[in-house]
Formats: C-alpha cells, structure tokens, sequence
C-alpha cells in the first residue's frame, strides 16, 4: 500500500479527520479536558490493539488488561523511582521493606522504558506459544486469559510491598524532569499520545492490508482451511498477540503520567471486558470502528456516569447486548450499510449484493 | 493430624460449592456451546429470592416456622433463577446458537445489568441471610475436629443435585431429547424434537442450578450484588479442567480445583495459591486441552 492509496479509504480519511480534530482540540476545551481526551486517546491506541487480534484474527482475549497494566506500571514505576529521587518509594518504606527489591532496580535508569513493550511482548509470547502451539483456541483461550487477568490482579494486590497492593502506584511528581502538573507537560504528553496513536494506526494498518492481514482475516474465518494450505497458525496467532500485546503496553505507558495512577483495578475482568466493547461498539474488525468506539464509549462514561451513575451501567449492558445481536459490524456497519444505500444506485448495489455471496 | 484432617474437610467442602456452581454452566455451556458470563448473576439472584423468602417467613409467619424457611428457599431459588433464565433464553440467548464468543459478550452486558438491578432492588451493602438454628453447630468428630453442620448440609445439596441431574439427563425422556439436540440439533429437528423448547428449558434449568448454588452460598456469608462475579472464574475454570460437555469431568473439576485452593493456600498464602493454582490449570490444558474427561469426536471444527 502507498501513501497514494492511505488517502483514498473512507476510514483512512475518517482517521484523518479524527485526528485533525484532536489536534485543534486544546484550542477550545480546558486543560482537564484536554486531559481526559487524552487519557481516551490511549484507550483508543489499546482498542486498536484488541481490535488487530478480536476484529482481524477472531481472538477474543479477555486479559489485555494484562499488558495494559504491565505496560503502566513499567511506567509507573520509572516515574515513582524518579519521584524516590534515589530513595525508597514511600510505599515500599510503608510496608517495612529496607532494601530496594531487584525489579525495582533497572527503573531508576530511562533505558527500562524499553521494558514497557518487552515484558508484555515476552508474556504474551510465552503465552500465546503454549495456547496456540496446542491449538487452544475460541471460548478456551478467552476463558484462559480470563483467568490470567484474574492471576494477575490477585498477585499484584497480595504483593503490596513491591507493587503497592490495591492503591497501585501513584504520586508521581516529574517526568524526565518536567513536573506533571503544569498545563505545559499536560500538553506534551496529549500531543505525545496523538503522535502514538498516528503510529500505531499506521502500524496495524499497514498490516492488515497486506498479505499477512488476509492471513489473519482467513485464520479468523476458517484456521483449519489455512492449515491445509499450508500455513502454520500459530506462527501468525502469536505474532499478531504479541503485536497487540505491544500495543497494549504503550497504551498503558502513556495512560499513566496523563491520569496519575495505575492500579490493579484497570488490569482486571471488568475492565478487560470493557475494552472489548469499545471495539464491539465502535466495529470490529475495522481499524477505525475501535478509535471511534474507544473514544465514544469513554466521553459518554464521563458524560452519563459523572451525572448518572445508576443509568450508566444500564445504559451499557442494554447498549452491548444490541450491539452483538442486531450490530455484529458495530457502528461503522452501520454507517457503512446506510452510506452504501444512499451512494450507489439500486441496481449496482444488486450487483454487488451478488457478487459477495459469491465470495 | 487433626490439621491435615480439617485441611481436607475444608477443600471437599470449598469443592462442593464450586461443583454446585459449576454444574450448571456445564449444562448452559457445555452442552448449548452458550457462554453465560451471567452465571454469577444467577448466583446472586438465587441467594437474594434466600434472603427474601427468609424475610416473608420471619414477617408473615410464626416464628416456630422459621427454622423450616431453607426448605422453601431451595425451590424458591432454583424457580426464580429458572425463570428469569428462560425469559433471557426468549429475548437474548436463542439469537446467539453458535455464536459462542458472541454470547460470551451480550450476556455481560446482561450481567451489568442484572447487577445494578439487584443493587436498585436490595441496595449496594450486603445483606446477611440468618441461617435456621439447626445448622448452627457443628459435628464432633472427636474434640479438636469440629466439622460445621452447614458445610455437611451443603455437600448433601450438592450430591442431590447430582443425582436429579444425572437421572433427568441419562435416564428420562427430556434427558435423551437434549442430548440429541446438542449432539445434532438438525437430526433432532427432523425426528420431532421441539428444539427452541428444548434450548428453553436446558438453559432455564442450568439458570435454576445456579439459583440453588446462590442459594447454599448464603449459608456462608453475607450476600452482594457482586457476589456472582467472584466465582464466575472459577466456575469456568471448573468446566474447562473437567472436560466441556462431561457431568463427570465437571465434579472432577470442581474437586481438583477445590481441593487444590484450600491446599495450596494452606501450603503458601491467600493469594500465591489462587495464582499457583491456575498456573498449573492453564499448565495442564497443555497437556490435555481438552480436559480431563473428552468427549471423542471426529469433527475438526469443535
């Protein structure tokens, strides 16, 4: 794919748009809200990541909360140790620990950044080579990396010395020594996850588009078929988990110094779950369906669950369960349905019709 | 000794509510392919229809028959659940067959809902169901091994549970009609089994067995809102260890994972147990994928 032809996709362009729209945005909302836009940017840099291995590949993962969390307290940890100023995280002291604990030691170093895409990378490789190798797949996988969001969430709560338990990390003050309350830093870091965001659609674009992308739709739409072709699954399913996995992680990197907190509560099933919607909101299975649903779903949770909590919860169930009954495609099919209706003159829409059940 | 002794005790009896709780999604699950992330919630509906007729024996009724009131609250539980189950198989689950990760999804959102229902019904806090005098106590094996009355009772629960389901799905007419429809609804179709009744009632009748499940667990503490979606992993967990589709693999699953907490947590802490123990169900399904007890089939697309 070109640049050339980048352009010329309706999702492309609505891309394009979205992202121009973001970037004119701190011209007319507030710093807060510039703020939480930005924190919905890097929910959307995650769903897109869900969306490469859920939309594309037909893996349902229900741990990304995981590499999300994993992500975010490689961060969050830099910039607590950065705040330690060579001391013990206050935490740590909190529960008697004397001695900085070896994990924690790398991070007083800017190079461990490097570990928020390594260790969610090697987890998911490791995983995703045990389930995928054995041809673990559909609701077994999803249950399993249910279960390994749930192992998480217990682990990092019950070893509250060295990941400060249920509070999760926070207090941060500076990052690579700019203090993270100035509006200034704010808005780096906004326009940062713009610049991340750009990339990773990028990314996940040139993908999908290119002959591995048709590997991933096929192994979707029927594995067995591409196994008699002679291609190995596994090796696709555990590059395109780990990429995702990445994916995740840099989500989570740039969620932290934004919202100033990471704890065990946004690695768990519930909110695990919750990035799935966003993508089955938005499309799945469309690059720009998971941006747009992130991005929506989130500005309504803040809108409705700010003034009505109660109505929130209903709001979203209903919403979901409509959504995969009568709106597999989320809401880009449903643009997509209504824009080819009005677009295309009946007769070349018939002709259409026919040749994709042909396909 | 009496340790080891109350240590086994203790994982047989966390067995038995993990299999009561498990059995049935292996019917929902293992048998329609339907991922009930609302199992739990059906949990938690079972122990409140507990706590409410609980309180209509204690307001409207003498109080010598108070003692009597669990014996309404297993039918009442299990009716409740059954029915809210059925009308959730009409409105949402008939429109997923087949569409297993799908059902996964809109039966959360059903979950979601089914929560903030119950917290707009009883409120956010917990409530605690008073259990009848005659479970309070224990039974003494021999001074320093107490065993609790309630925790016996339960297993007793779980054993009758087993027994009805075993001879309602191997030995009765219904049972063979929903073994034939899942093994091939088409076949099934053809030969004059009413098959959307039949997915009605399967599902209404593993929503029921999780109403009695909900319905045990308020013997062992205050009940929530939440209180379904602590054990939700864990039941599957359960499901898959056993072997999807298998009764036995799912009482073989409930113990080994049962048993394997309570150990491994006696062995270690609270939290590295449930770890260790997970790890070494995702380490198993290494070994066996498909769990412990199989179902042999020649079709590739399972």
């Amino acid at each position: 794919m070109t640049t050339k032809n980048f352009f010329k996709t309706p999702s492309s362009q609505t891309f394009l748009i979205i992202v121009l729209l973001l970037l004119i945005a701190p011209l007319f909302l507030s710093v807060f809200r510039i703020n939480l836009l930005g924190k919905f940017i890097a929910y959307a840099i995650l769903a897109i990541g869900i969306d490469l291995i859920w939309g594309y590949t037909g893996i349902l993962s229900l741990g990304h909360g995981v590499f999300f969390g994993l992500g975010a307290y490689a961060m969050g940890m830099y910039l607590k140790m950065e705040a330690a100023h060579g001391k013990l995280p206050d935490f740590m002291s909190w529960s008697g620990l004397e001695n900085l604990p070896t994990v924690w030691a790398p991070f007083s170093n800017p190079l461990s950044l490097a570990l928020i895409v390594l260790v969610p990378a090697l987890l998911a490789f490791i995983i995703g080579y045990l389930t995928f190798r054995n041809r673990i797949r559909g609701v077994y996988f999803s249950i399993l990396s249910q279960a390994l969001s749930l192992i998480f969430v217990v682990f990092f709560i019950g070893q509250q010395a060295y990941t400060g338990g249920t509070n999760g990390l926070t207090g941060f003050r500076t990052m690579f020594g700019m203090p993270l309350a100035t509006d200034n830093t704010k808005y780096i870091l906004y326009y940062a996850a713009i610049f991340l965001l750009v990339l990773v659609y990028l990314y996940c674009h040139f993908l999908v588009k290119h002959r591995l992308g048709k590997i991933l739709v096929a192994i979707r739409d029927g594995e067995n078929r591409v196994r008699f072709s002679g291609y190995d699954p596994a090796v696709y399913k555990i590059f395109v988990y780990v990429s995702s996995a990445v994916i995740a992680g840099i989500a989570g990197a740039i969620f932290v110094p934004q919202v100033g907190i990471i704890s065990p509560a946004e690695m768990g099933i519930i909110p695990s779950i919750e990035m799935v919607i966003w993508v089955a909101i938005g499309g799945r299975g469309t690059l720009i369906g998971a941006v747009i649903g992130a991005i929506l779903v989130n500005g309504l949770k803040s809108g409705i669950s700010e003034s009505f909590p109660e109505v929130w919860s209903y709001f979203l169930g209903l919403t979901f369960v409509i959504v995969v009954i009568f709106m597999p495609e989320g809401l880009v099919g449903l643009v997509k349905k209504y824009a080819s209706k009005i677009t295309c003159p009946i007769k070349k829409r018939k002709a259409t019709e026919k040749a994709s059940s042909v396909n | 000794m009496d340790t080891y002794l109350l240590q086994i005790f203790n994982g047989i009896s966390v067995s038995s509510i993990f299999m009561l709780a498990a059995l049935g999604l292996a019917i929902t699950f293992g048998l329609m392919k339907i991922i009930n992330m609302a199992h739990g919630e059906f949990i938690m509906i079972g122990a409140y229809a507990a706590y409410m007729v609980q309180n209509f024996f204690s307001q409207y009724l003498p109080a010598s028959f108070f003692n009597f009131y669990f014996f309404a609250a297993i039918p009442a539980s299990f009716l409740l659940a059954g029915v809210l189950g059925w009308i959730l198989e009409r409105l949402v689950i008939r429109h997923l067959y087949g569409r297993s990760l799908d059902s996964l999804l809109a039966t959360w959102g059903v979950s979601l809902i089914l929560q903030q229902l119950a917290r707009s019904i009883f409120g956010a806090p917990n409530v605690d169901v008073k259990s009848p005098d005659w479970l309070n106590g224990a039974f003494l094996v021999h001074p320093g091994l107490q065993l609790p009355y309630k925790r016996l009772f339960i297993m007793l629960m779980v054993i009758a549970c087993m027994v009805v389901i075993y001879y309602l799905m191997y030995r009765s007419n219904y049972g063979r009609k929903i073994r034939a429809v899942m093994q091939n609804r088409a076949m099934a179709a053809s030969l004059g089994i009413n098959t959307r009744r039949i997915d009605a009632y399967t599902f209404a009748f593993g929503s029921g067995l999780a109403g009695i499940a909900g319905c045990a667990l308020t013997l062992l503490g205050s009940i929530g809102p939440t209180l379904g979606t602590n054990y939700i992993v864990d039941t599957f967990m359960v499901v898959v260890l056993g072997g999807v589709g298998s009764l036995w693999g799912t009482i073989a699953g409930g113990f080994l994972i049962g048993t394997g907490n309570t150990t491994l947590e006696f062995l270690t802490d609270a939290t590295l147990g449930k770890v260790l123990v997970f790890t070494l169900v995702i380490l198993f399904l290494q070994w066996r994928p498909k769990g412990l007890f199989t179902i042999h089939s020649r079709s590739l697309d399972e």
